[in-house]
């Protein structure tokens, strides 16, 4: 015991104090901003460049559910885009992660498409049950660091928990592989209502680099309503928190 | 032509050696099975790729086997018979083989008359025979009364990738577990050839398996490169090296706290989780994403090794590390852990010699397999490193062997930034404009923290990717973490897996 609190001491506190205003590092790439004055031709070679076409070749908007966050945009017209440390970017309509030029203000949750019923029996607590459907595992080792000593999750009662049965809803990482869909259909339907859905990672939310595989079925995705979208390749655990604390309505 | 059809072989070295498909010898298979036979009977050779190409309308059967002892790979082929379509299976002899016969069978159709069991490795969605498919599994079942199965997945209770289990057991003890894949098949070889853009490609082999990004990556670019004729600068290949270590520690500090909140010490699990978030929060300081997502591209990269990275890198190693060697001084002298590690899944050398096991699950045996030693790349060539081997096969021989390991590694780092600072010059951008060899075959090894990681491509004639065949340690170590639960208790079973941690979407692509 006396062993385990000289550890304690010289490892000294390492949790996140405010899970809601820590500051990243620089590097980090999260919200990327567009100029507003990015030309025509600009905007072409942007969204030839880009690996998952995440640029779009009309308006030149940014869409971070395809975005694979590689930066090599930013790197090939840095007076033009750049990517903020900014991690708060989840959003609760798809739409709003498409990001057009001149857009510099940050990503929030439109309150209005919030279901009355998520803030109501899940404010207090939330119980989710997560669905690999073809994740690389980076994005579930990122979930599971919500909940670690760094950014406790827990604190503000949102847990991953094992069975679908103790669950209010599920996050799903991954394109969603043909192998997986039943399993994943299957999981879902195990959960009890009200539930919600949580997708997170690029992958999960347009199928990212495989999206044109034909080894994945988005099949479930289809006249689902999502509560949840989480951008990053993967996410980073704040993007994640963040957007969950303010789908439930907590400060 | 009748001359090449004397030489029984070429060899190579890993990876910065591209052949032309023409001068890779052609047997016949019984030339070709006697051959693999008398080369993998030595214990310092072993298969690292072995795959069929269509070539004019027959299958075109190439293997590498890579020889330990003198840091070369021997690659030779067969063709098929136009109406052959079945092949005597070598697996009995060469256990090893087992896998890739499976493979084999299942992408291209080819029966493989004698093999033990040539069941499903992945159900990709390219496969020739779709009439079975993966909700109905053919699982090996005893009928006894005696005898009861355990199903677990593919969902699994925590926040992991899928993949089913199938436990045979007597009691509490396990007697068999058969492990079934294919859950996280997404297609990734096809993509590498359909994706014909280089940026496209480096993001697909960063997303093969997100807990080993640098050391797919790093095969990956390897491998262009080396189709490319391009040379990556000392620099450069520093870089690469160090981030490669910094993955190794990370992931290694990380599975000491999976190890230690399997046995219920949380104290571990806690301290060591904090410590795996200061080594990958590093990594984001260098280059924005904790993972290593973004750093490793051909000829260059984004993201060039600063002064002030270094710094942070060598600042956060000496913090970090003798925290963690406190911390395990503990977990590695605590009676009740020590009692859950010791003696529990054992693999013996033999087994893993047999069942082609790479990387740490080999080392942690007693079978020194370590890529950056037996067949170096980049600035392992030119620089010795200390592998680290344990021989008693068991939990706590995987745990020591982390331990160890991170403690090379930050040896390593630590050198090659010495080396890195005396090294002129700058690394350059990456570059996406570059021709591939026509009609060339490139093979690529890296010591990923699991083990060898090997990827091989060939072009045709216009210099495009026609072939691309990846291999994840995981391919071959599933099998360990089957042997080691033998005779285990059931509940034993989360221990073993959380020691080989071996990855589902890099074995499934």
């Amino acid at each position: 015991m006396l062993k385990e609190l000289k550890i304690l001491k010289s490892h000294g506190r390492q949790y996140v104090i405010n899970l809601r205003t820590v500051k990243i590092a620089e590097a980090f790439r999260g919200r990327p901003e567009i100029k507003a004055d990015i030309t025509v031709p600009e905007i072409n070679a942007l969204s030839r460049m880009c690996p998952v076409s995440a640029i779009d070749k009309s308006s030149g908007a940014i869409d971070l559910g395809k975005c694979v966050f590689c930066g090599e945009c930013a790197f090939a017209f840095p007076g033009k885009i750049k990517f903020t440390n900014d991690y708060r970017i989840a959003a609760n309509r798809r739409e709003d992660l498409v990001l057009k030029p001149g857009q510099a203000d940050g990503i929030r949750l439109n309150e209005d498409a919030i279901r009355k019923e998520v803030r109501d029996m899940f404010s207090g607590s939330l119980k989710l049950r997560q669905v690999s459907a073809g994740g690389d595992n980076s994005c579930e080792m990122e979930l599971n660091a919500c909940g670690n000593v760094n950014f406790d999750m827990g604190r503000y009662g949102i847990e991953f928990v094992a069975s679908p049965r103790h669950a209010d809803g599920i996050v799903i990482t991954g394109p969603v592989t043909s192998n997986m869909a039943a399993a994943l259909e299957m999981t879902y339907d195990a959960v009890p209502e009200p539930k919600i859905i949580i997708v997170a990672g690029t992958d999960a939310i347009s199928g990212g680099i495989f999206e044109k595989s034909p080894g994945v079925n988005r099949s479930f995705f289809e006249n689902r309503k999502i509560d949840l979208f989480v951008p990053g390749n993967p996410f980073h655990p704040l993007t994640f928190i963040n957007g969950v604390l303010d789908l439930l309505g907590i400060k | 032509m009748k001359s090449m059809m004397e030489k029984e072989y070429i060899e190579i070295k890993n990876n910065f050696m591209p052949v032309n498909i023409s001068e890779i010898p052609v047997h016949s298979y019984e030339k070709f099975s006697s051959l693999v036979s008398y080369l993998l009977r030595n214990e310092s050779n072993h298969c690292t790729a072995y795959f069929p190409v269509s070539e004019k309308g027959k299958q075109r059967f190439i293997i590498c086997i890579a020889d330990d002892s003198n840091k070369n790979i021997r690659v030779f082929s067969h063709i098929t018979a136009d109406d052959n379509n079945s092949l005597k299976s070598l697996s009995e002899e060469l256990p090893q083989l087992h896998i890739f016969e499976r493979e084999i069978h299942e992408n291209s159709g080819i029966f493989f008359e004698g093999h033990p069991w040539l069941k499903p490795v992945r159900f990709p969605h390219n496969r020739p025979d779709k009439t079975g498919t993966i909700e109905g599994y053919p699982f090996y079942n005893i009928d006894s009364e005696e005898l009861h199965e355990v199903g677990v997945g593919p969902v699994h209770a925590g926040v992991i990738e899928p993949g089913h289990f199938r436990f045979i057991c007597n009691g509490e003890k396990v007697l068999h577990l058969e492990i079934q894949l294919g859950y996280q098949h997404r297609g990734v070889e096809q993509l590498f050839i359909e994706n014909e853009a280089p940026l496209q490609r480096s993001i697909l082999a960063e997303n093969i398996a997100g807990d080993t990004v640098t050391g797919h990556a790093l095969a990956h670019v390897q491998l262009i490169e080396s189709l490319a004729g391009i040379d990556a600068g000392e620099k450069l290949q520093a870089e690469r090296c160090i981030a490669l270590e910094l993955e190794r520690i990370a992931v290694h500090i990380g599975d000491t706290a999976a190890l230690c909140g399997d046995v219920a010490y949380q104290f571990g699990q806690v301290v060591c989780e904090a410590l795996r978030t200061t080594i990958i929060n590093t990594t984001q300081f260098w280059c924005g994403n904790r993972f290593g997502k973004g750093l490793i591209r051909p000829c260059g990269t984004n993201f060039p090794l600063t002064v002030q990275a270094a710094d942070e890198i060598l600042k956060v190693l000496s913090v970090s590390i003798p925290r963690y060697e406190e911390v395990a001084d503990r977990i590695f002298t605590l009676p009740s852990l020590l009692a859950r590690f010791e003696d529990i899944g054992t693999v013996t050398k033999k087994q893993v010699s047999d069942i082609g096991a790479v990387g740490m699950a080999a080392r942690s045996s007693g079978l020194l397999r370590d890529i950056r030693s037996t067949h170096p790349f980049q600035i392992f060539r030119h620089y010795e490193i200390n592998t680290v081997v344990h021989q008693t096969g068991d939990v706590l021989a995987r745990a020591l062997q982390r331990k160890d390991e991170i403690r090379e590694s930050a040896r390593i780092i630590r050198d090659l930034i010495d080396v890195w600072k005396n090294l002129d010059g700058d690394v350059s951008k990456p570059d996406y404009n570059f021709n591939l060899k026509p009609d060339t075959f490139a093979i690529s090894l890296t010591e990923g923290w699991r083990g060898e990681i090997c990827h091989t491509a060939i072009t045709g004639k216009d210099g495009k990717i026609v072939h691309y065949k990846i291999k994840d340690p995981s391919f071959h170590n599933w099998m360990a973490l089957a042997l080691a639960v033998r005779n285990q208790e059931i509940s034993d079973f989360p221990l073993c897996n959380k020691s080989y941690n071996l990855s589902y979407c890099g074995h499934d692509l």
